[in-house]
């Protein structure tokens, strides 16, 4: 509350008009098993292959080196852009070695200039191909928005099986956003477009979370 | 006087290619929807029946659990205001705004914000308020009004919308999809990157943890709050629901029934400013609760609509929607939801807009596909009776107490019966019958054999 005089006058009133609606036999919180909430794939064996399976399904790319990935970038004209300097290790530093120009800085001022964007995933779903970024984990929203791809680390041991699941391992990150593909719409006409306002490309790199190692930055 | 209620008389007037479009876009969504929830869940309906449970639970106990949310968010650093109705919203907002000198405003599709007209509120107090959903957006520099929940521009064509682009001087005219989608990217990204504030709305927020939950496919609530310091969240009292688990349910539910997707493309949880140390991201967050009617709803006999989640299923396989259009309901819901929604919230207006739950052959269809299985149809015989006890008349409506004097008499129903043959002998096309003459413009009458049925059963052989 702001503790203006008339907000806490409607707050009271909202309170008490919201009681007196009370129904006299109100339902019950209905009791049930979360087994229900799970889809046709909601029942994966195998983690990463499950959600590999669904990921490319919705159009995304997953990657476990980083050949496919800079023939990706090279292929698409993005050979620009931006890396979290704790995964520059390993995966920034190929992509240089490559001749692919990264930096580990994002400037505002500059967000067109990155046409990639590479930062970690704190987890993902299986059962929908979706993967978990949270505020905590990702070194900056807008280099994960921004760029025309965005290339989320993923550590395999993080995917979790399904939807219930995956609320389950919220935590108390204050911002967690699932992203189930690349940005989309069929506002006109209902024709599928990708990349509306975030990344038109998406990939996921798995790679197992014990070979990252410290940063280094550089910059360009 | 017209002899049509106004939804028909516009429906009438609907130029054929619109129609098409309506009911093409609308039967693609139904069957994406069928397909999404039949392959996915062997008892979808089940999973309806729940989610009603769930929301119709919270509504009966909307002020423990709304207070529970207030309780969360604030603890969490997040401001909230509860404002009464439209007005005292958009005073409020405005208010925010002001205090931190923010003028240039980008914002996120949200349903509530267009019940409560914020953009031109804003607009008009000298701020820049921009929409950032692509359909949104196109309707913002039309100066047109949504058709649809999910597809606001369903209504338009590509044609249409080069056109729109090149008068705003978003590039020479080209109708093609993709170039569109390209030029509102570009032109939208500099404004997101310029602005001081972000306002979205919410699809659910929970009680237990303070979450709110946003949905958007095209990333564009994740742009309206990365590059600014102040969020404000718009939210309908009755967006909450009891606790994060429950997402399972409405989340499984909400992308199949809107677009047939299995998960919206960005799914947000949000429980308050950014984290610390993140450089993007919102340092002030704002919840505004608003009732505007809500409460009113909540303590009448059509309190079940409140469960609505938003997702447009009940109005893509509508048979009056699909020929009427949205801009047909007059208001920011069309469909089955805003034949209901559209009469209650207008609380003292209601007359105006009586007609809208007359529209419907009560066929059931919106309470199939609703994921919250909302009684639809009940809740549009309510509000007939509610408009016949007002003595709201509809305009063309033939006056039934000679029927009903005729129905209740035996012997004078059978004489009228044999007799009304003679109907058969009457020129019906010359009848100055307006109600009549229009329905047989698209019809023919049979022959009449009034009479016969009782004759049968009067003289055929028993088994």
């Amino acid at each position: 509350m702001d503790g203006h005089p008339e907000e806490a006058m409607n707050r009271n009133d909202l309170f008490q008009k919201l009681r007196a609606s009370a129904p006299a036999s109100p339902e019950p919180y209905p009791d049930y098993d979360d087994a229900m909430l799970l889809s046709r794939t909601g029942h994966p064996t195998d983690l990463e292959a499950s959600f590999r399976q669904q990921f490319t399904s919705i159009n995304g790319y997953a990657f476990d080196s980083p050949g496919p990935l800079i023939s990706l970038l090279r292929a698409t004209a993005n050979t620009r852009g931006y890396c979290d300097p704790a995964l520059f290790p390993i995966l920034g530093q190929p992509l240089a070695d490559a001749g692919l120009e990264v930096s580990t800085l994002y400037h505002r001022s500059r967000y067109d200039d990155y046409q990639f964007g590479i930062t970690r995933a704190s987890g993902a779903i299986a059962e929908t191909g979706t993967l978990i970024l949270t505020d905590e984990q990702t070194s900056d929203r807008l280099a994960a928005l921004s760029p025309w791809v965005h290339v989320a680390v993923l550590d395999p041991a993080t995917i979790a099986p399904s939807i219930p699941e995956a609320i389950k391992r919220f935590g108390s990150s204050v911002n967690i956003i699932w992203v189930t593909g690349p940005s989309r719409t069929a506002d006109v006409e209902g024709i599928l477009i990708e990349g509306v306002h975030g990344p038109g490309v998406q990939v996921a790199y798995l790679s197992p979370v014990l070979s990252w190692t410290a940063p280094a930055s550089p910059s360009f | 006087m017209s002899a049509r209620q106004p939804i028909d008389q516009f429906a009438a007037s609907l130029p054929g290619d619109r129609r098409s479009s309506v009911l093409g876009s609308c039967q693609a969504a139904t069957s994406k929807r069928l397909t999404a929830l039949a392959d996915d869940f062997a008892h979808a309906d089940d999973l309806r029946r729940l989610a009603a449970r769930i929301k119709q639970h919270t509504l009966d106990h909307l002020d423990t659990y709304l207070e529970a949310a207030t309780a969360r968010l604030e603890e969490q650093g997040v401001k909230v205001h509860f404002a009464s109705e439209a007005e005292e919203a958009r005073s409020l907002i405005h208010q925010i705004l002001a205090e931190r000198g923010a003028k240039r405003i980008v914002k996120a599709k949200s349903m509530v914000t267009e019940e409560i007209h914020l953009n031109d509120y804003l607009i008009d107090r000298g701020l820049e308020c921009l929409e950032t959903d692509l359909g949104e957006f196109i309707i913002q520099i039309d100066g047109d009004i949504p058709s649809h929940i999910i597809r606001p521009i369903t209504h338009k064509n590509r044609r249409e919308i080069a056109q729109s682009f090149e008068r705003e001087g978003l590039g020479a005219y080209n109708d093609d999809p993709e170039v569109i989608t390209r030029r509102a990217r570009v032109h939208l990204r500099d404004r997101y990157m310029k602005s001081q504030a972000g306002i979205t709305g919410a699809n659910f927020v929970c009680a237990d943890s303070g979450r709110i939950v946003l949905v958007t496919n095209e990333g564009n609530s994740r742009f309206s709050m990365a590059p600014n310091p102040l969020h404000i969240a718009v939210v309908g009292i009755e967006k909450i629901i009891p606790r994060d688990r429950d997402l399972g349910v409405f989340l499984n539910l909400l992308a199949r029934s809107a677009t047939g997707q299995r998960l919206t493309v960005y799914t947000e949880f949000l429980r308050g400013p950014k984290a610390p140390g993140q450089p993007s991201g919102p340092e002030e967050m704002h919840v505004v609760f608003l009732d505007n009617g809500r409460s009113r709803i909540l303590g009448s006999d059509c309190r079940e609509i409140l469960r609505c989640i938003r997702c447009g299923a009940c109005q893509n396989v509508c048979p009056v929607y699909r020929q009427a259009s949205g801009h047909a309901y007059r208001s920011t819901y069309g469909g089955p939801i805003g034949a209901v929604l559209t009469p209650l919230l207008a609380g003292d207006d209601f007359a105006a807009f009586a007609d809208l739950p007359k529209a419907s052959s009560l066929c059931g269809a919106c309470r199939e596909v609703c994921p919250v299985d909302i009684p639809i149809p009940d809740m549009l015989l309510k509000l007939r009776h509610q408009a016949h006890d007002a003595g709201i008349r509809s305009p063309g409506a033939p006056p039934m107490a000679p029927f009903a004097e005729l129905a209740t008499r035996p012997v004078i129903w059978r004489g009228a019966m044999t007799l009304s043959r003679a109907a058969n002998l009457v020129p019906t096309q010359l009848l100055p019958v307006p109600a009549l003459q229009s329905w047989l413009k698209l019809r023919t009458l049979p022959h009449w054999r009034g009479g016969e049925f009782r004759q049968w059963m009067a003289t055929r052989k028993k088994p």
